[in-house]
């Protein structure tokens, strides 16, 4: 018991880090093509620029939480104006948009190596560590694990209890209905396009200080980011919920078996079945479920 | 007699075909290449346009061919110095993990095969894929193997984030490398105490202290002052192009196959920034002169044992038995094999 009792908490944990990681990593991308139909190819460097306003503005001496604020407030700006400029063209048009936000990916990991170098100074993992028989675990990366379950629940409350919620969802279900009954679509993708680059941005801030900061850092985040998505379907927030809960469930378990490359294997051949066999993810699923029971 | 080097810088970003640059612009010698995955491939180009090829990394080592020089330190110098001297501090369980594409398991092979020599024991390896960055389940794995010795080949901005999360994690172990430290100075990048013991076999880091590099170093950040750190790469490639000043001016011409040859038929030497420095005609290998570096909990690098260690296991017969004067410069019956420690 005493030694199963250390096993069990690390797959906890670990379960709690992969959740953690996939949820933040795909949150953005989520909202942004659930709602709008886009798929940001520079989602990883939108999670860049959220570290990169982090990073510099720790290291002029902000405190870390409002260094994080900056970061996220930063991707936000950047978010807007690129929306104003380039994606508000591209609605509707998937494969241009794709090629243009790749574009733009590109564009960004030059142009921050140009400018910033090829790295930043880290800012290092705060808060220390717990102790439980022979491990020991970053108080952080918990932390971390925290604040995806708390995302969830404010974008819950977002969607279901606010006005702008109801406004939002009422312009994915039917663009011109919603336009028709006086919802200003055009400020709703905008809107929706800044909460998608907030919470990439988000996600930068809250990884910074556990990572290297370099320019193709975002590029890390992508794979995870997709296979969420694409695992939990079309719906941002039960998809999302129910890719990170099962994803990080098999993650976790083949990491801590075999290691980090199965647990990366395990995530990958799931996502192929799951694509296999549930073409529109677990929101297909889910709605396949609502529909039978009506 | 003295010549003119003309030092051309053609930035190639495009990665794995270097074939323009040897065919289109017909250089004289070709410098270049970071990671293994690039020199092979540029190798087979250069094969097969007989172009002098000089590779100034550090790398995991066997590569024997007619075309190219490897004047970084390999594992055979890195290894071998430095393990018996871990072993004996720490103990004898050794846990490794490594970047999982040529350069990783090949020297992760070379541990095993150098552990056997001193009678350590490789109690787990764990090969890391090159865009993983959080190292959450490998800590865990490491906490629970509890090794003596963890020996780490990673690579790359992503997995440079180890540091930071195993020292968040409270995981407290001596490390042992060939890379770290001497190319990425992940000891200045990273708040102390992450790279706490962590041991490096070097042929060269800037903070040795020796007038002779001193001269270097301040000159290196008089020219860029903006460089974050001289590493080993810097340093070989800097005593790199004087070995090749030296082998054209004893020839008089820039001409490939009189260079080649030349190289081949003896030994040169150089004083680099590290010490001495000499090639090996029979492997295209140099000697180094190698020490331990530590980086302690403040991470200030301390450097004992030096020695000058051979490029010995090239030529080591039956295997791999590498003797690239037998034909000397270049060759039809060209010479390119990269062998790998055997049986391990």
């Amino acid at each position: 018991m005493t030694a199963l009792l250390p096993q069990v908490l690390n797959l906890l944990l670990q379960f709690l880090d992969s959740f953690g990681f996939l949820i933040l990593s795909a949150v953005g991308l989520a909202i942004i093509f659930g709602m709008m139909g886009v798929i940001n190819l520079a989602h990883g460097e939108f999670i860049t620029v959220g570290a990169y306003g982090t990073a510099l503005s720790y290291h002029a001496g902000l405190p870390l939480v409002a260094a994080m604020v900056v970061g996220v407030a930063t991707t936000t700006v950047f978010g807007l104006i690129l929306e104003f400029t380039v994606v508000r063209r591209l609605y509707g048009r998937l494969l241009d948009s794709m090629v243009a936000t790749w574009g733009i990916s590109l564009i960004m990991i030059q142009g921050l190596r140009v400018v910033f170098g090829s790295s930043l100074d880290s800012i290092g993992t705060p808060l220390g560590n717990i102790q439980y028989g022979t491990f020991s675990y970053s108080t952080y990366r918990l932390l971390l694990a925290g604040a995806s379950l708390a995302l969830l629940g404010a974008l819950y409350w977002m969607f279901t209890a606010t006005e702008f919620g109801t406004r939002a969802r009422a312009t994915i279900q039917d663009e011109e209905m919603s336009r028709a009954l006086g919802v200003d679509t055009n400020r709703m993708y905008l809107l929706t396009f800044g909460i998608g680059s907030a919470l990439a941005g988000l996600t930068g801030a809250l990884y910074a200080p556990t990572m290297t900061i370099v320019p193709g850092m975002g590029s890390t985040f992508l794979v995870e980011a997709f296979v969420t998505v694409v695992v939990g379907g079309a719906s941002v927030l039960v998809g999302t919920t129910g890719a990170g809960v099962l994803l990080g469930a098999i993650n976790a378990l083949f990491s801590n078996l075999f290691g980090t490359f199965a647990g990366r294997m395990a995530l990958l051949v799931t996502t192929i079945l799951i694509i296999r066999i549930l073409p529109q993810g677990i929101t297909g699923l889910l709605n396949q479920i609502r529909e039978e029971e009506a | 007699m003295s010549f003119e080097v003309v030092v051309e810088v053609v930035l190639d970003d495009a990665g794995l075909d270097d074939r323009p640059l040897i065919v289109g612009v017909d250089v004289d010698v070709l410098f270049g290449g970071f990671a293994s995955s690039s020199r092979e491939a540029i190798r087979p180009i250069v094969d097969e346009n007989q172009q002098l090829y000089f590779y100034t990394n550090q790398y995991e080592g066997g590569v024997c061919d007619t075309y190219t020089w490897c004047t970084g330190a390999v594992p055979e110098q890195q290894i071998s110095t430095t393990l018996e001297f871990l072993t004996n501090e720490f103990g004898n369980d050794i846990y490794t993990i490594a970047a999982d594409y040529n350069f990783g398991q090949i020297t992760a092979a070379w541990y095993r095969k150098i552990a056997d020599e001193v009678g350590a024991n490789i109690m787990e390896e764990e090969f890391i894929p090159l865009d993983v960055s959080q190292f959450g389940s490998t800590i865990n794995r490491i906490q629970e193997a509890d090794p003596d010795l963890l020996v780490t080949l990673l690579v790359g901005s992503n997995h440079a984030s180890f540091y930071d999360q195993k020292n968040a994690a409270g995981l407290d172990v001596p490390m042992s490398t060939t890379v770290n430290m001497a190319q990425g100075y992940e000891h200045l990048r990273f708040d102390p105490p992450a790279l706490t013991d962590m041991y490096v076999g070097v042929n060269y880091m800037q903070e040795i202290p020796t007038d002779q590099n001193q001269t270097f170093v301040d000159g290196y950040y008089e020219r860029w002052p903006d460089a974050d750190y001289v590493g080993q790469m810097a340093q070989n490639s800097y005593f790199t192009t004087y070995l090749y000043k030296q082998a054209v001016e004893r020839v008089g011409t820039t001409d490939q196959d009189e260079i080649l040859a030349t190289l081949d038929e003896e030994p040169i030497t150089v004083e680099a920034p590290e010490g001495t420095v000499t090639t090996d005609p029979e492997t295209h290998h140099v000697t180094h002169q190698i020490r331990l570096a530590r980086a302690d909990e403040n991470h200030e690098i301390s450097f004992q044992n030096q020695q000058a260690v051979e490029p010995y296991w090239l030529r080591e017969t039956p295997y791999p038995g590498c003797d690239l004067t037998e034909t000397t410069g270049a060759s039809e019956d060209e010479e390119m094999t990269q062998y790998e420690p055997e049986g391990v």
